[in-house]
C-alpha cells in the first residue's frame, strides 16, 4: 500500500479477476459459516461466526467499497468510523464485564 | 471611544443591489428545488421557526400545569405526552438543524470563499427529509401523541406504553439522515472548497466548531437510527435484544441512546460556541485570543464526547466500574468547554468593546453556558449525581445550557448576520431590549428549578407537593417573561425585512471573507474567486482594504 495517488480524480480500474477472486473468497468465507454452526464449540460459536462475519467486511470494504485503493482522507474516514465503533463496543463490555464485581 | 462600529451607507442613496440570491429567480418551485445552499439556509430557517414555536407552545403547556401543585389543567398522562413531545421537538427539529443548517448552511461556503457547499443537492435533500421527519412527527402528535420522554427509555418504551411510539421513532430516523447529510456535506466542502490561501488555521473558527459539530453527526447518529430501529423491532416482532426474558437487556438500549445523545449535546452546543467567536471578535475588535487553542478545542470536545455517555446512567444499574471511569472521563470533557470560556474572556481583555445585540446575546451565552457546565460537572460526579439526577436539577442544568447556551447563541449569531442575509439591519434598540428580556425571563424561569431540583422536587410529574410552588410559580412567571423575549425578535425582524435600514456590504467592519461582498449576496456568492492572503480576524487587514478603496476612488 505504499503506491502514492496524489490525484483523488485518478480512478483505480480494479481487475475483473480480483472482483471474481473475492467473490469466491465470500462464497468459500459463508460456507465455513455455515459448516461451523453445526460444530458445537460453546461459547466459541458466535464468536467464530463473527470473527467469518468481520473477514468478510473487511474484503467487502477493500476490494468491492475501493477502499484500498483510495486516497489517505478516505482511509482516514473508514478508520474514523471503526474507531467509533469500537469505542461503542469496547466501553459499553466494560459496563456488562464488571456488573458482577460488585462494589469497590 | 466610539460607542458603536456599525457604519452604514448613505441611506437616502443607498439601495439593495437589484441582483441577489433573492431576486435571481422567483416562484415557488425555484424554491422548492434550489440548489443555493443560502436559499436552502432560508428554507430550514423557517421550517426551525415553525418547530420552535410549536415546541414553545408545548413548554407553554407544562408550565401551566406546573402553576399549581394539583394536576389540574390536563390529565396526568396528556402531561406525560406534552412533556415528550416538547423535548422530541425541541432537541431533533429545532435545536439540532438550528445553527447547522440555518446560519451553517448559508455562512461556511461564503467564510470558505467557496459558490456554494460540496454537494448542493444533498444539501436539499437534507431538508427534504427534515420536512418529512417533522410532519411524520407532527402526525405522531395529532393522533395521539408520545409518552416515553425524549429519551425513549426501554422497557417502557417496547413494553408498557401504548402510544405512537413507532411512528416518533420512524420520525427521529428519518431527521437523523437528514442531520448526517448536513454534516457530510460540511466535512466535504471544508476539505474540499475551500478558496485558495485558505488554509485549515486561516478559517474562521466558526468553520472549526461546525467541522467538529459534523464529525459528531456523521459518527454518532447512525447509532441513534439504529437504537430506534431496534425499539420498533422489538415492539413490533419483539426481537427480543432488550428484553431479559428473551436473552436481552433494556439497559443495552440506554447505552446505545446515550452514545449518540451524549455527542449530541455537543452537536447542539459546538455551533453556537462557533457564533460566539466570530461575534466577541468583532464587537471587541481584536483576533479570538488562542486561536489554534479554540480550533483544537472543538475537536477535542468531539473526541471526549464519545467516551462519557454513561453519565447518563449512573443510577441506572451499570457496573461500579464504569461509574468510577465514565465520571472521571466526564471531568475530562468540561476541559476544553472551560477553554473557550477562558479565551473568550481574554478575547474581550483591553479590547474594543462595542454592545450591540448580537454582543448582548453573547455576553448572555457566556454566563449562562458557565453556569450550566459547571452544574454538569456536579452531575458528573457520581456521588452528588445520585441525589440530583432525574430532578429539576438536570432539568435546569440541560435549559442552562441548551437554552441559556444555543438559543442565546443562535439569536446572537441570527441577529449578527441579518443584515448579510436581509440587506437590512433590524432596528438596534428594540433587539436590545429584547435580549436584555430573555436574559431576566430566563433566569426566572430555570434558576428557581436548581433550588427545587436540590429540594428534591422530581422531574416529569405532573403534581407536586405544595411546598415547592412558590418557586414553580416564579418559573412559570419568568417563562412568560421569556416568551415575549421570544416573540419580539419574530415581530420586528419581519417588519425589518421592509422597513430596516439598508446595510451595505460590511455594517460590522467584520472580516469574514462573507462580509466582503455584496448584502444579499449574489447567488454566485463572489463575483471573482477569492483569495485568502491573511489571517483570520485581522482587523489592520480590513483597515488597509478601506484606505485602498478611499485612494482608489479619490
Ligand atoms: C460542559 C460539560 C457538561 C457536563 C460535564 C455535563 C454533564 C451532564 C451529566 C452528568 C448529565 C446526566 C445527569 C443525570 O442523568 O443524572 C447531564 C445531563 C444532560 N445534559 Fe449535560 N453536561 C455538560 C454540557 C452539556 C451541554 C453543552 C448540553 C447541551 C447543549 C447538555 C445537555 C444535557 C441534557 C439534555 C441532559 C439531560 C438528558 C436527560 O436525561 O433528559 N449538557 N449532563
Ligand atoms: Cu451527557
Amino acid at each position: 500500500m505504499s503506491e502514492q495517488h496524489e490525484q483523488e480524480h485518478e480512478h483505480h480500474i480494479v481487475s475483473p479477476k480480483i472482483y471474481v477472486t473475492i467473490f469466491f473468497a465470500l462464497l468459500v468465507l459463508t460456507t465455513a459459516t455455515v459448516a461451523a454452526s453445526f460444530v458445537e464449540m460453546g461459547v466459541f460459536n458466535p464468536i467464530v461466526a463473527l470473527a467469518i462475519a468481520v473477514v468478510k467486511a473487511v474484503l467487502v470494504v477493500l476490494f468491492f467499497m475501493h477502499v484500498k485503493y483510495s486516497t489517505k482522507l478516505t482511509k482516514l474516514t473508514v478508520g474514523a468510523g471503526i474507531f467509533t465503533f469500537l469505542v461503542l463496543i469496547s466501553l459499553t463490555l466494560a459496563d456488562y464485564f464488571t456488573r458482577a464485581w460488585g462494589r469497590w | 471611544m466610539s460607542s458603536t462600529i456599525v457604519s452604514l451607507p448613505d441611506q437616502s442613496t443607498a439601495r439593495i443591489p437589484k441582483v441577489n440570491f433573492l431576486t435571481k429567480e422567483n416562484g415557488l418551485l425555484s424554491w422548492l428545488l434550489t440548489g443555493d445552499h443560502k436559499r436552502i439556509a432560508i428554507l430550514y430557517l423557517i421550517s426551525i421557526s415553525f418547530f420552535f414555536f410549536i415546541g414553545g407552545a408545548l413548554a407553554g403547556l407544562i408550565r401551566l400545569e406546573l402553576l399549581t401543585p394539583q394536576s389540574d389543567l390536563m390529565a396526568t398522562d396528556t402531561y406525560n405526552k406534552v412533556f415528550s413531545m416538547h423535548g422530541i421537538i425541541m432537541i431533533f427539529f429545532f435545536l439540532v438543524p438550528s445553527v447547522p443548517a440555518t446560519l451553517g448552511n448559508f455562512f461556511i461556503p461564503m467564510m470558505l470563499g467557496a459558490k456554494d457547499l460540496a454537494l448542493p443537492k444533498v444539501n436539499l435533500l437534507s431538508w427534504y427529509l427534515y420536512v418529512a421527519a417533522g410532519m411524520l412527527a407532527l402526525y405522531a402528535m395529532i393522533t395521539g401523541g408520545v409518552d416515553t420522554g425524549w429519551t425513549f427509555t426501554t422497557p417502557l418504551s417496547t413494553h408498557y406504553v401504548n402510544t405512537n411510539v413507532i411512528t416518533t421513532g420512524l420520525a427521529i430516523f428519518i431527521a437523523g439522515f437528514s442531520s448526517i447529510f448536513t454534516g457530510l456535506n460540511f466535512i466535504v466542502t471544508i476539505h474540499k472548497m475551500r478558496a485558495p490561501g485558505m488554509t485549515w488555521f486561516r478559517m474562521p473558527l466558526f468553520v472549526w466548531a461546525h467541522y467538529a459539530a459534523s464529525i459528531l453527526m456523521v459518527l454518532g447518529t447512525p447509532v441513534l437510527a439504529i437504537a430506534l430501529v431496534l425499539v420498533v423491532l422489538e415492539r413490533t416482532v419483539g426481537i427480543g435484544v432488550f428484553d431479559p426474558a428473551k436473552g436481552g437487556d433494556p439497559l443495552l438500549f440506554q447505552h446505545l441512546f446515550w452514545f449518540y445523545s451524549h455527542p449530541a449535546v455537543y452537536i447542539m452546543i459546538l455551533p453556537g460556541m462557533g457564533v460566539i467567536n466570530e461575534v466577541i471578535s468583532t464587537f471587541s475588535r481584536k483576533r479570538v485570543f488562542g486561536y489554534t487553542a479554540v480550533a483544537f478545542s472543538s475537536v477535542a470536545i468531539a473526541v471526549f464526547g464519545f467516551f462519557v455517555w454513561a453519565h447518563h446512567m449512573f443510577i441506572m444499574g451499570v457496573s461500579n466500574y464504569a461509574v468510577l471511569v465514565f465520571s472521571l472521563l466526564t471531568m475530562l470533557v468540561a476541559v476544553p468547554s472551560a477553554i473557550k470560556i477562558f479565551n473568550w474572556a481574554f478575547t474581550l481583555y483591553k479590547g474594543s468593546i462595542t454592545f450591540e445585540t448580537p454582543m448582548l446575546y453573547s455576553f448572555g451565552f457566556m454566563g449562562l453556558f458557565t453556569i450550566g457546565g459547571l452544574t454538569g460537572v456536579f452531575l458528573g460526579t457520581s456521588g452528588t449525581d445520585i441525589h440530583l439526577t432525574e430532578t429539576y436539577f438536570i432539568v435546569a442544568h440541560f435549559h442552562f445550557v441548551m437554552v441559556g447556551g444555543m438559543l442565546m447563541a443562535f439569536l446572537a449569531g441570527l441577529h449578527f448576520w441579518w443584515p448579510k442575509m436581509t440587506g437590512r439591519m433590524y432596528p438596534e434598540k428594540i433587539s436590545q431590549l429584547a435580549a436584555v428580556v430573555t436574559f431576566i425571563g430566563f433566569n426566572f424561569t430555570f434558576f428557581p428549578q436548581f433550588i427545587l431540583g436540590t429540594l428534591g422536587m422530581p422531574r416529569r410529574y405532573a403534581s407536586y407537593p405544595p411546598e415547592f410552588q412558590v418557586l414553580n410559580v416564579f418559573s412559570t412567571a419568568g417563562a412568560t417573561i421569556l416568551g415575549v423575549g421570544y416573540l419580539l425578535p419574530v415581530l420586528y425582524l419581519t417588519w425589518s425585512l421592509k422597513y430596516g435600514e439598508i446595510a451595505g456590504n460590511n455594517p460590522w467592519q467584520a472580516t469574514g471573507l462573507e462580509w466582503q461582498t455584496q448584502s444579499p449576496p449574489l447567488t454566485e456568492n463572489f463575483t471573482e474567486i477569492p483569495i485568502m492572503d491573511h489571517e483570520a480576524y485581522d482587523y489592520e487587514w480590513l483597515e488597509r482594504q478601506k484606505e485602498k478603496e478611499v485612494t482608489s476612488v479619490g
